[in-house]
């Protein structure tokens, strides 16, 4: 007979995996990075804040608590660790894969970013700073369509 | 009881970054495009989330029960800890950008020294604030060159920034009691000094601009001695938490 029980790591593990970007509804937390660690007893969840001003970074709390609660969670601590510092390298290979198809360029240390409609690598910045803190605004000269790209970080 | 250094350090970069933040935000909606709009906002969210973290370090390190907000909020202009620079008026957005480029390139040798300080709060939240100022000062000093190599009316209007701007640098190198009782927490702040020259003389000249002619410093603002702009900038900002305490959003 399987367990029905599985252990309070693993459960906090599965309410965070629905805890999505409030901005860019498509990646989770785990995507972005910013879950750092859930403690081996499941009790504490450490994550980083991105940008130090994004305003989603509230947000992102507030959606975890809730989520936790929600799974009957509600006495998990939330530890907020600033140092190593967020950065776009922590964006894992589903989480980029992810915001391609959103159409979003996934942060890339290249000079040009590839467009995410139409895949040409003719494209121009148009702004450093885009709709949120973490993109920058890019348009494609080959299929003439603004796009996001995320900036790296 | 006398503030600790180290509350009063974090205390007086907080300041710099929430009433820089702050006007920056006196631009939203009127910047002269969409672009620049959305900059000068993001700009001022970065301040604004710097601040955070820092006024709330000194809250902490205070332990007298004020948070981030309160030391925002409620405390009166001669309270207030910040360099005279960021407080200037914005003026035309040349004068908001060589403040901003000035801001920046002394900001950034600072933040990259503290990433290695002792204390391990000021590493960690300069250590995040690096990458944002990097991207502040590579924002700003293009636009100095944009504007100083453009046309008659822009250079005009960059040379008067920057002239307006100047009085206001020295008093970011000055070294107090504050910076000398933190030797190790904190980096001299005259040592500061060789890469912002570096910044700036690189930029002028891409700018095709002399530096501004020598002004007598104007100094006071790590001490609570502001200009008058200072006092309007508050009044509206802390306006609703002191009318309406228990405002929630």
């Amino acid at each position: 007979m399987v367990s029905r029980t599985i252990d309070r790591a693993t459960a906090v593990r599965q309410a965070l995996a629905a805890v999505m970007d409030p901005e860019i509804p498509v990646v989770t937390v785990f995507d972005l990075g910013i879950v750092r660690e859930i403690s081996a007893d499941g009790r504490r969840v450490t994550i980083t804040p991105t940008y130090s001003g994004c305003p989603a970074t509230a947000a992102i709390e507030a959606d975890i608590r809730r989520a936790l609660a929600t799974a009957g969670l509600e006495e998990t601590q939330i530890a907020v660790r600033l140092d190593p510092a967020w950065t776009t390298d922590w964006i894992s290979a589903e989480g980029r894969e992810k915001l391609h198809a959103y159409g979003i360029a996934p942060p890339s240390p290249r000079a040009a970013a590839a467009c995410p409609r139409c895949g040409s690598p003719d494209t121009e910045e148009v702004s450093a700073f885009g709709s949120t803190p973490c993109k920058a605004l890019w348009r494609c000269r080959a299929c003439a369509e603004p796009f996001d790209r995320f900036k790296c970080h | 009881m006398p503030a600790s250094p180290l509350f009063a350090y974090a205390l007086r970069l907080g300041d710099d970054a929430l009433v820089l933040g702050q006007r920056l935000g006196e631009w939203c909606g009127n910047a002269p495009a969409l672009e620049i709009d959305l900059a000068l906002a993001n700009l001022g969210l970065d301040l604004l989330g710097q601040a955070t973290f820092l006024l709330g370090y000194a809250g902490e390190l205070e332990a007298g029960g004020r948070d981030a907000d309160k030391l925002a909020f409620h405390r009166d202009v001669m309270d207030f800890t910040n360099c005279l620079l960021v407080e200037q008026p914005n003026g035309d957005f040349a004068r908001t950008l060589a403040r901003q480029f000035l801001f920046s390139a002394w900001r950034l040798p600072l933040f990259e020294a503290l990433a290695g300080s002792k204390d391990e709060m000021l590493a960690a939240v300069a250590g995040k604030a690096v990458k944002e100022t990097a991207y502040h000062l590579r924002f700003s000093r293009e636009w100095v060159v944009r504007l100083g190599d453009g046309t008659e009316e822009s250079r005009a209007r960059m040379i008067d920034g920057l002239d307006w701007c100047w009085r206001f640098v020295d008093e970011l190198f000055e070294a107090d009691a504050v910076t000398e009782a933190l030797a190790g927490v904190a980096p001299d702040p005259a040592s500061l000094r060789p890469a912002f020259d570096a910044e700036v003389d690189r930029t002028l000249a891409e700018a095709g601009l002399e530096r501004p002619p020598v002004r007598r410093p104007v100094v006071g603002g790590r001490e609570g001695r502001h200009s008058e702009h200072l006092g309007h900038l508050l009044a509206e900002m802390q306006f609703l938490p002191r009318a309406y305490p228990d405002a929630q959003w």
